[in-house]
């Protein structure tokens, strides 16, 4: 082992003084302010749907396998995408630094996915494919995605199973020892590939254990709690980023041939959400403002099956599997006057027969019933709370009801299934759903907008890539049940370490600033000045009293629907608790230690910018798609009503300075394959 | 659902740093309601101390849900608190009564150190997955997920272990500070796979020779690890890596 050791050092100390003799002459450069034209390519190849990827890997240029150990990339994050992502390029042979704000590269988020992961498959025999997969999200995006993209990311789904199931992922498997699959919402085939109820977990864990590999063969230097806190530009490039150490509060830079952001989705913005604690939006953000253009940040997804608030001090809620769904049964009591017998405790719901129940799904969408897709299934849910038939105090809550599914199948198959979900609620609530309806409501899960990307997955900052969450490509205004997971490891393991191939090579090798270019001195310089004043405006308000308050008015006026004059609020009240922020922050403790409320509020800072401009794109975006609702555009049913004559485009958000309105650019989506219709689900 | 709200006292270890000595402080935490979490808890009470222009206590969590295996707290003497197969965060406070004085303490192993209050480095576990935790796959050069069937019942047992969440709370309640049933899950999860088998000796040996240098204690099977796993793994699987390890001894000739 020691020898070992020795000899990794060796080769790194080795590459080190490549590179640095290589890249000497680029430290006499001062600091470039040139900038790249701001211009959207999405690059997608000429050529049939189905034949674009191959083609488009063959022309991309390949960086001689030699030559790859003389680069460097940096990956912000450890989730399914960065985890991944690092794993592979490592195994390629490239040198990866790669930065995780959490003790463990395996605590990333993507842990907490429940469900499962779509591949095409086919495994069942039930009509699948992957024509009909990319279909599906195509469709399911509620064509608000790009053609090229979905189809290249059903194509991959199948290499993604054989790649984890290689790793040792202890996937669900039937008794002949082949791999079982379940339907998830939105699908009518079964597709989905699962480890009980913590299919995220152990698809993490694979990626995990390739990441921890290349850490012990020192191809991946791991930086664990570790916040990057901007990104380097030099001559337009992404050449680094500055972090701050999160022990010590030491700050410093990196720099690299390319950046690559798998730093998730910035649902935190609405406080209250499925996200983890730390999730943020810090990274894109800044690369936002540093350039990049940001996509569709509008395009959030409401989740329909998540327990209900309890209380002023929630911190975060809590998802129940969309895979509930297949077997509970959705409802509210047919009268309000009966849900308040509910909600003031007179009446249990088993005191509810049938008849006067409304299984609301059912009713209005036969043919899916309660495996409607997410957006759709969340509105109804709210729409008949409004309705005053909410079951939970709050007044926000319906049943998701499993006594017909345990009558049928009996209470061991329901435990077999979902036991784990049901313990988990049972910890939360104090009920026990074998006996007791769940209670359940929609709440912010998954952000479908993010950093704009070429087919390339790089943003229109070259050399800065994004992957996972944190883009925008594949899931258009809605995404479908068991993608997430897809997407993440598509990107991660069979997209990007392609395609940063083709701007590794045309760089070339020695296009890596040295630290001592004063592009690195200058951002560091900033960033260190934002903290102090972070520090130092001793104010009254906690970080979290601010963003529990933006989070309510984004969800208020940005949430699950959406109208003109609460948007136009929005944008007017932020500013001003913006100001307050700056002006009233209490940030106790210092910088130079662990210091949780500096953390916090270096996110809250960017929330608090980052919150305005969703609401502008959502006030742009005159229709209604996916989890996007204006309450203006509407089906005559109360469906969402798009408008493809003027909406069939990505809105890409150009960073024009402080307090200036940022410059909408357009990507308009031609739809080859797949003819744009109503989604209807009846 | 809701009850009564509580009124409780916190005894809670600070500690500046790694170097710091350290020292229990008191602490009300009133008016909580038995909805909240622990973690909640917790926030409720930071923002008053924040308030009070002192400095909040620092403890770990991200995801709040049981499955990240961030939190890390013994609560009254227990890791996690004491409510079966469950994380801190997952604690809620309707198990507490009004009144109570809680004790909460951070995991204490010498291959733990204090990062500062509740905050642990555990680094140590990262070492141990690197040195084998893995199956050498390199992406793109494998069979079809299918080639490979796997019976259920391995598959079952090898998600059982899988589960671990690496939370190190085993190593918290171990009078020993031992690591066996955090590196028996990876090695027992592992090794019951088909696709796990070239490996199986290498890991093996790999990860508990990773152990020790990291200076966790010896396994006498007391269960406390057991007793407190979020994830409820069994000790089973510390019997299985004790069998697992002295099969690769022999099969690489008792080096």
């Amino acid at each position: 082992m020691a020898a070992k050791k020795k000899t990794t050092a060796a080769k790194a100390k080795a590459a080190k003084k490549t590179t640095t003799r290589k890249t000497a002459p680029r430290a006499a450069k001062k600091v470039s302010q040139k900038k790249v034209p701001f211009k959207l390519d999405s690059g997608i190849p000429a050529g049939a749907m189905d034949e674009k990827w191959d083609k488009h890997r063959f022309n991309l240029k390949l960086v001689n396998p030699a030559n790859k150990r003389k680069y460097e990339v940096i990956v912000v994050g450890s989730g399914l995408a960065g985890a991944s992502a690092a794993a592979t390029l490592a195994e390629l042979g490239y040198n990866v630094k790669c930065f995780c704000y959490q003790d463990s590269p395996r605590r990333a988020h993507s842990i907490a996915a429940q469900g499962g992961i779509n591949a095409a498959k086919n495994y069942q025999n039930d009509g699948d494919s992957v024509y009909r997969l990319f279909y599906d999200t195509v469709k399911g995006g509620d064509y608000r995605s790009r053609e090229a993209n979905v189809y290249r990311l059903a194509q991959v789904s199948v290499d993604i199973i054989d790649q984890c199931a290689a790793q040792g992922v202890p996937f669900a498997r039937e008794y002949g020892g082949l791999l079982a699959n379940r339907s998830f919402g939105g699908a009518q085939v079964s597709r989905t590939f699962y480890a009980r109820g913590q299919t995220g977990q152990q698809l993490l864990l694979g990626a995990y254990s390739s990441l921890n590999r290349q850490i012990g063969l020192g191809k991946v230097k791991m930086y664990p709690r570790t916040e990057m806190l901007d990104v380097v530009l030099v001559e337009g490039h992404a050449k680094g980023i500055v972090v701050r150490d999160m022990v010590t509060g030491k700050i410093s830079n990196h720099s690299a041939h390319a950046v690559v952001l798998a730093t998730g989705g910035y649902g935190n913005v609405f406080f209250l959400s499925t996200n983890a604690m730390g999730c943020n939006v810090t990274a894109a953000y800044r690369a936002y403002k540093r350039g990049a253009a940001f996509a569709n940040p509008c395009f959030t997804q409401i989740h329909p099956t998540c327990i209900p608030v309890s209380g002023e001090h929630q911190s975060k809620l809590t998802l129940m599997s969309e895979s509930l769904r297949n077997d509970g049964r959705v409802w509210v009591p047919k009268d309000k006057k009966i849900a308040a017998k509910i909600r003031s405790g007179e009446l249990n719901p088993k005191d509810i027969a049938d008849k006067d129940r409304d299984y609301f799904l059912e009713r209005k969408y036969p043919s899916f019933g309660n495996l409607v897709p997410r957006d759709v299934a969340s509105r109804n849910a709210k729409e008949v709370c409004d309705e005053g038939r909410g079951v939970v105090p709050s007044g926000l809550g319906v049943y998701l009801d499993f006594a017909d599914a345990i009558k049928r199948m009996g209470e061991n198959t329901v435990r077999e299934r979902y036991g784990n979900l049901f313990d988990m609620y049972e910890k939360i609530t104090g009920s026990n759903a074998y006996k007791n309806p769940m209670t359940i409501y929609p709440a912010v899960h998954y952000t479908m907008g993010g950093l704009w990307v070429d087919y390339n997955l790089m943003s229109n900052l070259p050399g800065l890539f994004a992957i996972g969450e944190a883009n925008f490509s594949d899931h258009g205004a809605n995404r479908l049940g068991a993608s997430a997971l897809m997407q993440g490891l598509a990107d991660g393991y069979f997209v990007l370490p392609y395609t940063i191939g083709q701007y590794l090579a045309n760089v070339g090798i020695d296009d890596r600033p040295n630290q001592d270019d004063p592009a690195f001195s200058a951002v560091q310089q900033e960033v260190e000045t934002r903290i102090n004043n972070l520090l130092s405006i001793n104010g009254d308000r906690t970080p979290t009293s601010f963003h529990r308050e933006l989070g309510k008015i984004i969800w208020d006026n940005c949430g699950m629907s959406r109208n003109k004059k609460g948007l136009e609020e929005a944008i007017q009240i932020i500013p001003k608790l913006r100001k307050e922020f700056w002006q009233n922050l209490s940030v106790p403790g210092e910088n130079a230690s662990l210091n949780q409320s500096l953390e916090h509020a270096g996110r809250v800072a960017d929330f608090l910018e980052f919150g305005e401009l969703m609401c502008r794109d959502a006030l742009q975006r005159e229709e209604s798609c996916g989890g996007h609702f204006r309450e203006e555009h509407q089906t005559p049913e109360g469906e969402a009503k798009r408008n493809d004559a003027k909406f069939s485009f990505v809105g890409a958000w150009e960073y024009q300075g402080e307090n200036k309105t940022p410059k909408l650019h357009k990507e308009t989506l031609a739809y080859e394959e797949v003819k744009m219709t109503q989604r209807s689900y009846k | 659902m809701s009850g009564e709200a509580m009124n409780l006292t916190l005894r809670v270890w600070r500690q500046d740093d790694a170097e710091d000595a350290g020292r229990f402080e008191t602490y009300n935490a009133p008016d909580i309601s038995p909805d909240m979490s622990f973690l909640e808890m917790l926030d409720v009470v930071n923002e008053g101390i924040i308030a009070d222009g002192g400095e909040p206590i620092a403890f770990d969590s991200d995801c709040r849900e049981g499955i990240c295996g961030t939190c890390s707290m013994v609560i009254n003497g227990v890791a996690h608190g004491g409510q079966q197969g469950t994380t801190a965060c997952q604690l809620h406070m309707r198990h507490f009564r009004d009144g109570d004085t809680i004790t909460i303490e951070p995991w204490r192993a010498t291959a733990f150190p204090v990062h500062r209050d509740l905050i642990v480095d555990r680094t140590s576990f990262e070492r141990i997955q690197q040195a084998g935790g893995f199956i050498s796959v390199r992406t793109g050069s494998v069979p079809d997920a299918n080639a490979t069937p796997v019976p259920k019942e391995d598959s079952d047992l090898a998600m059982d272990a899988a589960q671990c969440i690496g939370c190190g709370a085993c190593v918290a309640a171990c009078k020993n500070a031992s690591a066996m049933l955090f590196v028996a899950a990876k090695v027992s999860h592992l090794s019951l796979m088909p696709q796990g088998q070239p490996e199986r000796e290498r890991r093996a040996l790999a990860m508990v020779q990773q152990m020790d240098e990291e200076g966790f204690g010896n396994c006498t099977v007391t269960g406390s690890c057991e007793a407190v796993c979020p994830k409820e793994i069994s000790l089973d699987f510390i019997a299985r890596m004790n069998r697992e390890y002295g099969r690769a001894i022999l099969k690489s000739g008792c080096n």
